[in-house]
């Protein structure tokens, strides 16, 4: 049984590698744009996935939350359509829509009946450029986006106490500025914030069209030059270029007291290489590492502190491997009723110690393998995920070849290559230790 | 995120079947029954199994013994211990998922091919010869045990808790399924032996299959998996009597925006006019952009991230429910909001325009969520609960177009009730009080 409050910031677990590479089709439009197809003739469903390279990452300083913000006013009018009207076409059509900001993309996306593709591609197309928004949807959305943090952050301390660990992991990248936006910030957010930030980023050359199911990658392509390929490129697009992080030489502790908390717990994050572009081996290790070390009853950590004592109720690694810049290497521990954090954080360290020494069960690796090659089989039957593990990658700095090479590159990892990962990211100067607690009782 | 995808949106319409789909009945030797869809496209399958009752057959006063129970079913059988148990499948590369909700037990289980026999034995191990071991109960239990205290913290399970309080009674329909903190304390071995043969029986249990196996693969399956379980468990629970007052029930909680959760009395799913309020809740709450609650309470006033309704006919009773959250200062007028639109829906019904909006988007819908062996392994064994026919899928888009915009009028004056509705409210609301109990 899984704890609920681990919430989905750490969802992320073993990813389960593409299909037989024959059903992915890529092409680039003159103007730029990528263009990827996975085919699933199975049913007669298609989805449609537009994603910019523009995150809450991409947001200039002091308006955090406008990549998220321009995603709700996306919903708006265009010159061609009301207010409201895209998603209500789709839905009049028996489809599902909806759209997803993060730190590296944002993305829209529907799931239709197979032959309504057209209708997606010439709506969609037309909110690239020609939204218009008044000063009644600005005050009314931005309403809806201080509810959203209210509902997702404000009052959940889990959420807030992650805000804080990844404002304190990053020194001075954008990373640690929370994706839906600071209140403070929010609350300013204005017309020309969104309108400046559509402007530089949402044109087809900063944009990755992702089409999955039933649909014939010559008519995909024939769709898109006739819809996407008609605008022109934005020939300022900037660089994508942000802050780095300086060498992290000194390890943070950070405790987020709240009355709300009913279960305390650690969470140690590790600032850790991401998946780069040519270069995905350490990642690769490291992925295997999370699942190796805190993925589930016969992981590690459990073992050390779930069944060979009682430290724990919970134990867990997360490693989200997919992002443009430096990521984080995550473990948490729940402690049993009656164990402090303090006994709770010495005998975590000291299970990671001893796994630095004792190295890899050989026998688990195995089990690891097996499961990464039979998950090449599972995902054949939702091409969706596939779809969307694509725009994920190429919105994060890796190439379709990057996308491709990752089940080999997984599936080479050695034992040796794990544990020199695990004694590199395990760096206490580039980590944050925070302990969620509740508030100190007071006679 | 735009919108918030609802877990029991799902729910909201009657359970469809899409006629592109070839469902065939399989009976094994010993009797059992499931349904198929064979499609060798792809050389695994997932298999779903149910059994009716769940968490509402717990004994008196061991609230608790079946989600227990159902956690601990992965913990360890047969000559395996849980570590044991799950290092065996990951060298399957098999997946069991074993849940509980107030209806049912349920078992998701997917395998390769080439691993079924194997699997199956698993299973079989897991359902059959759980070992409940003292060490795995009392992990598990210290598991629940923080489950409990989280939700108890969380202004959405309170509010859930506090309604089911309010609208079922006595029925284990009022209670949380994970017991309380007292109750699971209390829980012993025996208790989960109990609760073990309370729920798992052949006289409430429901098949389905999807992918790489055929007819009498399956029903050879079948009966080595779940032949040689007893032939009954503990009664059905009696029905619950809904039973929900007007008014208001204010739970203080200090976070920043409070947490809304309203319903009155709802509607049967084998009702003649289901399809009628299916179509009614599509317009009024249903879940999508364009509902009149979304409409009104978001898109004009800015006052939520979400807000829904959804009809939630359960197996023994019926409620019609709803949620919103909204800032403390501003919840009083979003729940104004939702009480006009409902009186407004009751006196008016909806438009032409409305209905046919709806109707595709129903109709339209239907197939999409035919999307991949699993979850039409679990639509085919929702379909087996309500007694639908196999062939249901040839008639269900043609009952979704039959509702008129009289039906629509008439079950919205039949059924919406906004001076019946109640509110619970969890945080520090604004111009809210606790209705005074008469």
């Amino acid at each position: 049984m899984r704890l609920p409050f681990i919430g989905a910031c750490f969802a992320l677990l073993l990813p389960s590698p593409l299909v037989a590479e024959e059903a992915v089709t890529t092409f680039a439009l003159d103007n730029g744009m990528q263009v990827v197809v996975v085919e699933d003739h199975r049913a007669p469903v298609v989805q449609h996935m537009i994603w910019y390279k523009a995150g809450s990452a991409d947001e200039p300083k002091g308006s955090s939350g406008v990549a998220h913000f321009l995603e709700h006013l996306l919903f708006k009018a265009t010159d061609t359509m009301a207010s409201g009207e895209l998603s209500a076409t789709v839905a009049a059509n028996g489809g599902r829509d909806n759209a997803f900001t993060s730190y590296d993309y944002t993305a829209y996306f529907q799931r239709v009946a197979a032959d309504r593709l057209e209708l997606m591609m010439r709506m969609e197309s037309d909110r690239m450029r020609n939204i218009r928004l008044t000063e009644d949807n600005i005050r009314t959305e931005r309403d809806v986006i201080i509810e959203e943090r209210n509902q997702r952050t404000e009052n959940n301390p889990n959420a807030l106490f992650s805000e804080q660990m990844s404002a304190a992991q990053y020194l001075n990248h954008r990373y640690g500025v929370p994706i839906i936006g600071w209140m403070h910030e929010m609350q300013t957010l204005d017309r020309e914030d969104a309108l400046s930030f559509y402007e530089l980023y949402y044109s087809p050359n900063n944009a990755i069209l992702v089409v999955s199911g039933d649909v014939d990658p010559a008519e995909v392509r024939r769709l898109a030059n006739q819809y996407y390929g008609v605008i022109p490129a934005n020939p300022a697009l900037p660089v994508r270029l942000r802050t780095e992080e300086p060498p992290q030489t000194a390890e943070r502790r950070l405790i987020f007291r709240d009355p709300r908390v009913a279960q305390p717990y650690i969470n140690r994050s590790y600032l850790a290489p991401e998946r780069d572009s040519g270069e995905q081996e350490t990642a690769a290790a490291l992925t295997i590492l999370a699942e190796i070390l805190g993925g589930g009853t016969t992981s590690f950590l459990a073992e050390q502190l779930q069944f060979n004592t009682q430290i724990a109720t919970y134990t867990g690694a997360f490693y989200r491997g997919v992002s443009l810049d430096d990521t984080t290497f995550d473990v948490v521990v729940v402690p049993q009723p009656g164990v402090s954090l303090q006994e709770a954080e010495d005998a975590m360290d000291e299970a990671l110690k001893a796994f630095v020494e004792k190295g890899v069960d050989a026998e688990q690796l195995d089990r690891i393998k097996l499961q990464l090659r039979a998950s090449e089989i599972y995902a054949r039957d939702d091409v969706d995920r596939i779809a969307n593990r694509y725009g994920q990658a190429l919105t994060s700095g890796l190439t379709v070849e990057d996308v491709q090479a990752w089940p080999d590159i997984l599936a080479a990892v050695t034992a040796d290559d794990i544990m020199e990962a695990a004694r590199n990211v395990m760096n206490r100067k580039a980590s944050v230790t925070g302990w969620l607690m509740t508030e100190e009782t007071t006679q | 995120m735009i919108r918030f995808i609802l877990a029991f949106v799902v729910m909201m319409s009657a359970l469809p079947a899409w006629a592109g789909v070839d469902i065939k009945e399989v009976k094994s030797e010993s009797g059992l029954t499931a349904w198929l869809v064979e499609d060798h496209s792809i050389p695994f399958v997932a298999l779903e199994i149910r059994f009716r009752g769940g968490a509402s057959l717990d004994a008196p006063g061991k609230r608790g013994a079946i989600t227990l129970m159902t956690a601990l079913l992965e913990e360890g059988a047969a000559d395996m211990d849980a570590r044991a148990f799950a290092r065996a499948l990951e060298a399957l590369a098999t997946s069991f998922e074993f849940d509980v909700n107030d209806d049912e037990v349920s078992v998701s289980a997917r395998f390769l091919t080439e691993n079924r026999d194997a699997s199956m034995a698993l299973l079989r191990a897991a359902l059959m010869q759980p070992r409940f071991d003292p060490e795995a109960i009392e992990r598990v239990r210290g598991q629940v045990l923080s489950i409990i205290r989280s939700d108890a913290q969380d202004p959405n399970d309170i509010a859930s808790r506090t309604f089911d309080q309010i609208a079922y009674g006595d029925h284990p329909y009022a209670s949380s399924l994970n017991g309380t903190e007292d109750s699971v304390a209390g829980l012993t071995r025996d208790d989960l032996i109990a609760a073990h043969a309370a729920t798992l029986a052949r006289d409430r249990i429901y098949i389905g299959a999807v992918g790489d196996i055929t007819e009498q693969d399956l029903a050879t399956l079948m009966d080595a998996l779940l032949g040689d379980l007893p032939q009954s468990g503990a009664p059905m629970p009696p029905r619950a009597e809904v039973n929900i007052p007007s008014g208001v029930t204010v739970v203080e909680f200090d976070t920043p925006q409070s947490v809304a959760l309203f319903g009155h009395a709802g509607m049967a799913q084998d009702d003649p006019d289901f399809f009628a309020a299916t179509v009614l809740n599509q317009i009024l709450g249903g879940g999508s952009f364009e509902s009149r609650l979304m409409k009104e309470v978001r898109e004009k006033r800015g006052l939520t991230y979400g807000v829904y309704s959804y009809l939630l006919p359960k197996d023994l009773a019926e409620t019609y429910m709803g949620s919103v959250s909204s800032a403390n200062d501003r919840i009083a007028e979003a729940i104004d909001v939702i009480r006009e639109e409902w009186a407004k829906a009751a006196r008016d019904g909806v438009t032409e325009e409305e209905l046919r909006d709806a109707k595709t988007y129903l109709t339209g819908a239907y197939p999409l969520r035919f999307d991949g062996n699993g979850p039409i392994a679990r639509i085919m064994v929702g379909m087996q609960m309500l007694a639908l026919p196999i062939d249901y899928a040839a008639t269900r888009n043609a009952r979704v177009e039959a509702v008129t915009l009289e039906d629509v009028r008439r079950v919205a004056g039949e059924l919406l009730d906004p001076e019946g509705l109640h509110f619970v409210v969890v945080g520090k609301p604004v111009g809210l009080e606790s209705t005074p109990a008469n």
